[in-house]
């Protein structure tokens, strides 16, 4: 396997348990989102179910970031940095469902 | 235990120039500033969604009676339940998870190309990078395809009462959806979902642009030229991304 190129990069061969991690992060998601699809059929709709959605949504965003954009294996700055700003959305879905909230109440 | 090697101090302080505090090339950073920036535009287009259905009543009944009307919002499950070659069937969400599992899958293969750039390996970048091609390739036919459906709508349509591009209220039965009408529910309901899934499909589609560049380059050897396969990683942070953003979109969209 471990051939050599005219450039001299040198192929390093396959680590099988990085591989195997990778597809069992895939096999998460998959399963996540079959969960998520289950649910919506089985459960009653209502707030406790959008919260389900929501925190099983959250762990596959999770597991997208840290696992595959490898933002868990960056320096803790660069992670802050990516991170912290969120914190922005908070408000703006407060702010935002306030306001619709409202709107709903001048409509009807 | 002393060591005999010399340590060579380059430490120039920190203000001194040549520091790497965040240890990522610029490219990288740069890729994920630009995320970022995406992450707030994205969640802004759907926190919209989130505030404009709350401004419109919610469908009390049971949801085996629904009808679509302009007067509620409607519920997603029996609006997305078309499925290709199958005229008029009833498979709520099956499409779009179909979907959701080719952009899953494609987003593995990628990981698992970028995985192969970190070890040189030519042959399995390429292979790999084909195969998120393809990846890409399908999930926006699949979302043309469910766009198509959505712009034409069923057979029956819903009779509603509207008004019109020329300010007249009229009563009729409405197929399809465009931004003015659709038979679905009120109006807003189809114009996010031409504003959120049309602008995820444009992300996808600049993706796939860049996934064949990438493809291209590596099978040519031009990043072996270069001694390294930064690119693969670039691109791949940007497609992972194009992934986390349609696994929001399928909750907030499809499954909410």
């Amino acid at each position: 396997m471990a051939q050599e190129n005219k450039n001299g990069l040198e192929v390093i061969p396959r680590d099988s348990a990085k591989i195997k991690k990778i597809w069992m992060t895939a096999l998460i998601l998959l399963v996540v989102t079959a969960v998520e699809f289950l649910l919506a059929f089985t459960m009653e709709r209502g707030m406790l179910l959008y919260i389900i959605f929501i925190v099983l949504t959250i762990v596959k965003a999770k597991y997208i970031m840290m696992e595959f954009m490898h933002l868990g294996d960056e320096v803790k700055p660069l992670f802050y940095s990516i991170i912290v700003p969120l914190i922005f959305l908070i408000w703006l879905i407060i702010a935002l469902f306030r306001e619709g909230a409202d709107i709903f109440l001048m409509r009807w | 235990m002393s060591s005999t090697a010399i340590e060579i101090q380059s430490k120039r302080g920190v203000w001194g120039g040549g520091n790497e505090p965040l240890k990522a090339s610029y490219g990288k950073l740069m890729m994920w500033f630009f995320l970022l920036s995406d992450i707030f535009t994205f969640t802004a287009f759907l926190i919209t969604y989130g505030a404009i259905r709350v401004s419109y009543p919610a469908y009390g009944g049971e949801v085996a009676d629904f009808v679509s009307s302009n007067e509620y919002w409607p519920i997603p499950e029996m609006i997305f339940d078309a499925i290709p070659f199958v005229h008029g069937g009833h498979f709520p969400l099956v499409f779009v998870g179909l979907m959701t599992f080719i952009l899953i899958l494609s987003s593995v293969t990628m990981v698992l190309a970028v995985e192969a750039g970190h070890r040189n390996d030519r042959k399995d970048v390429v292979k790999w990078m084909l195969w998120t091609l393809l990846g890409g390739i399908t999930f926006l036919s699949c979302q043309a395809w469910e766009w198509s459906h959505f712009i034409h709508g069923t057979d029956e349509g819903s009779m509603l009462t509207y008004v019109n591009s020329v300010g007249n209220v009229v009563s009729e039965t409405v197929y399809g959806a465009n931004l003015l009408v659709n038979e679905y529910g009120p109006a807003p309901f189809a114009q996010l979902f031409f504003f959120i899934t049309g602008f995820h499909g444009f992300h996808v589609t600049i993706g796939v642009f860049l996934l064949f560049l990438a493809f291209y380059q590596a099978a040519v050897g031009v990043y072996e030229g270069r001694g390294h396969y930064e690119m693969i990683e670039k691109i791949g942070l940007y497609w992972h991304f194009v992934d986390l953003v349609w696994v929001f979109v399928f909750t907030f969209f499809y499954l909410i």
